[in-house]
């Protein structure tokens, strides 16, 4: 069968589902060489995961997506189960490093070679010869807490300090530990201690019942609960093998939009903020509000949980309600825009934002910047437009850029996919096909394999799922585009002074939540 | 600047009024000042710890210091540390990766204080439960005076939680 990744030396076969989503074994020692190859076609790395597959008469696993021209490519490579390892690949794609950190804290599969072998999600909760996604591991286990012993990186030098930050902020912000190095008031340093906030989401996962996980995956990071849910949907509904009717889909593209407007709105406003303009928090804030009335009203819910459901929504919307949120968009863009040629002009503001935090495009090229956060330092990637399932196969989607990568840079892109997530509602509104709401996902098969993959406001958004034996999830592995994007974010402070972290870290507005599951 | 102003004169004053919801809130405000210049003078210093949150909860203590809610001209102010505060505001199934930050915060705040706990999560552990990674809800870690339901509670509820607590000492 052909294939577009037949040039990676892999056996590929299509995923089912509407993505571009296609699947390949892989024997571990030719997985650096793939992801050579597909490094060298500009290929990028969407994810690292790891899995036990002891209960199903193998050892552990190794998984890898991979975003190529043709789609989206999950590779597996199967691990021996008495030393389960295999060669680590952060030399080709530098935000591996984390994720193959993590697979081991997780599953205790060691990536070869490489510098950093630190634990990541793992602190003093459960001791390093444990490892949580194990299926003999019980998710009840309770340890005795140790101390989290985490050799930072010293700078030495003449004048130089360190500055701890955290875990508990001074803003109600999500808790994470950053460790600056300066001299006088400049960063020459920064390292983030990231896993806080870890859980157990994917160990969570595997005690649900497959329906049930789209609550769960809603949860992952709250400010994207539309694009979890519907990822998860979308996993879920390919290894089920079904699709949602059209019209569901289409109302899939209008939620998903409105969280990004939401969004954007919210972290427009702290821009602002964050540089003094507190007109600007108040003026974007009641735009927000306004809109997440309106998200109530019409769907149930202000952020808009729950309503992607497995098989299609839970809410329609009507004709009248429909014609409601449009003119409320429109008056919501008409003030934006006016709110845009103020920021433009504020001379205090843009001094602030232009040339602060700057990540200049081969940089954010070479080490994988994704999202909104990309596509402002010259990464022009929109799944909408990159790898469109319904409705985006219908819409021309116009994605935003800039190549500066500072703070001015991420908020014209949140300004341009604000007023282009209006367009697009306005369209899907309008276009909204008669139909059924939801189709009944049957229970997939063991070993049935699927994967979401969305274009969320912060970037793209993955589920890769398989599913286990009578009705249950065997693994779910959510993963968040800050993964990607918080190591840039310790390269775009550097030089800057410590009283612009606050704003450079808006300007990204990572989830903790989401990365550390 | 001309622009900015005239955006600003077009606004005006969006604190609420409007039906509904809005009433409720107006009752709210005025209880809530009530409450808070009896108990702690003419201010009630918060500090908010997220402990575990999937972040929606965050949403939403943020909305309640937009302009529609405007918390704090009610005398209700975030402060930066828990020394300086009166109640703390925790969000989230407690990780057992926060346990010791959580535990460690409500140390460091000041007799009398006050726990409030918001969201479903810090209510019960929502959907996350108790596990190997996650204490479930706040009150197996450190005393809670009010819970707030919800997924994310409103802002009208978060700020009806921190009247509740806020009153329950008289
Ligand atoms: S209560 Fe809901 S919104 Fe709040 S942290 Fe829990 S899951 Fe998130």
């Amino acid at each position: 069968m052909t294939h577009p990744f037949a040039d990676l030396g892999v056996e590929a076969a299509r995923l089912p589902g509407r993505l571009a989503a296609w699947h390949a074994p892989v024997a571990p020692g030719a997985l650096r060489a793939a992801a050579e190859k597909a490094r060298a076609q500009k290929g990028r790395l969407v994810a690292l995961w790891a899995s036990d597959e002891t209960t199903r008469g193998a050892g552990y696993a190794v998984h890898v997506a991979l975003a190529l021209r043709g789609g989206l490519l999950w590779l597996t490579a199967a691990l021996e189960r008495a030393h389960p390892r295999y060669p680590g690949i952060a030399d080709i794609f530098p935000a591996a490093s984390r994720m193959q950190r993590a697979a081991y804290d997780l599953v205790g599969v060691h990536a070869e070679g490489g510098a950093d072998h630190r634990k990541w999600l793992r602190h003093g909760t459960w001791p390093g010869g444990a490892f949580p996604l194990r299926k003999d591991f019980d998710a009840a286990s309770r340890f005795d807490p140790a101390a989290d012993h985490y050799p930072f990186v010293r700078v030495e030098g003449e004048g130089v300090h360190e500055i701890p930050v955290g875990p508990v902020h001074a803003g109600t912000i999500e808790p994470g530990h950053f460790r600056f190095s300066i001299v006088g008031e400049e960063i020459l340093r920064l390292e983030e201690r990231l896993g806080y906030k870890h859980k157990g989401i994917e160990k969570r996962f595997e005690q649900l019942a497959p329906e049930e996980g789209a609550r769960l995956a809603g949860r992952v990071s709250g400010d994207s609960t539309v694009a979890y849910a519907w990822a998860y949907s979308m996993a879920l509904e390919a290894a089920a093998g079904v699709e949602p009717p059209r019209r569901a889909s289409t109302l899939r593209g209008i939620l998903l939009e409105l969280e990004r407007v939401a969004n954007h709105l919210g972290d427009l406003g702290y821009l602002g903020n964050d540089v003094a303009l507190a007109f600007g928090f108040f003026q974007f804030w009641r735009l927000k509000e306004k809109l997440l009335r309106l998200n109530a009203e019409l769907f149930g819910h202000r952020y808009l949980m729950d309503v992607i459901v497995p098989g299609g929504v839970a809410r329609d919307l009507g004709r009248e309600p429909g014609e409601r949120l449009l003119r409320s968009l429109g008056d919501i863009g008409a003030e934006v825009a006016t709110l845009r040629s103020i920021y433009d002009e504020h001379a205090g503001a843009q001094d602030r934002f232009i040339l602060t935090g700057q990540v200049v495009p081969e940089l954010a090229e070479r080490l994988g910047l994704t999202g909104l956060a990309g596509r402002a330092s010259g990464q022009a990637h929109d799944l909408r437009v990159d790898a469109p399932v319904p409705p985006y196969d219908e819409l021309q989607v116009n994605k935003a850029g800039h190549t500066r990568g500072d703070v001015a840079a991420r908020a014209s892109v949140r300004f341009d996919e604000l007023a282009e997530s209006l367009r697009l509602i306005a369209a899907l509104v309008h276009r909204l096909p008669a139909g059924e709401l939801r189709v009944a996902v049957p229970t997939p098969v063991a070993g049935a394999r699927g994967c979401g993959w969305m274009e969320g406001w912060r970037g793209d958004v993955f589920v890769a799922l398989e599913a286990g034996e009578a009705g249950t999830l065997h693994r779910v592995h959510p993963h968040d585009p800050s993964w990607r994007n918080w190591p840039l974010l310790e390269r775009a402070v550097l030089g800057s002074i410590v009283p612009d972290f606050p704003l450079i870290n808006k300007s990204f507005n990572l989830s903790y939540s989401g990365a550390d599951l | 600047m001309y622009q900015l102003l005239r955006q600003i004169a077009r606004t005006g004053i969006v604190t609420e009024p409007a039906p509904q919801a809005d009433e409720s809130l107006r009752q709210i405000e005025q209880r809530l000042s009530e409450a808070v210049l009896k108990h702690f003078g003419r201010s009630l210093a918060i500090r908010h710890v997220d402990a575990g949150s999937c972040n929606g909860c965050e949403l939403e203590i943020h909305a309640a210091n937009g302009p529609h809610y405007n918390l704090e001209r009610l005398g209700v102010r975030f402060v930066a540390s828990p020394r300086h505060a009166d109640l703390l505001l925790v969000t989230g199934p407690v990780s057992r990766h926060m346990e010791t930050a959580l535990r460690r915060t409500y140390d460091a705040t000041p007799e009398p204080k006050l726990v409030v706990a918001i969201g479903d999560c810090g209510c019960t552990g929502g959907i996350f439960g108790e596990s190997y990674a996650s204490c479930g809800r706040v009150a197996n870690v450190i005393p809670v005076d009010v819970a707030v339901p919800g997924c994310p509670p409103t802002p009208v509820a978060i700020m009806q939680g921190i009247l509740t607590a806020a009153t329950s000492r008289s």
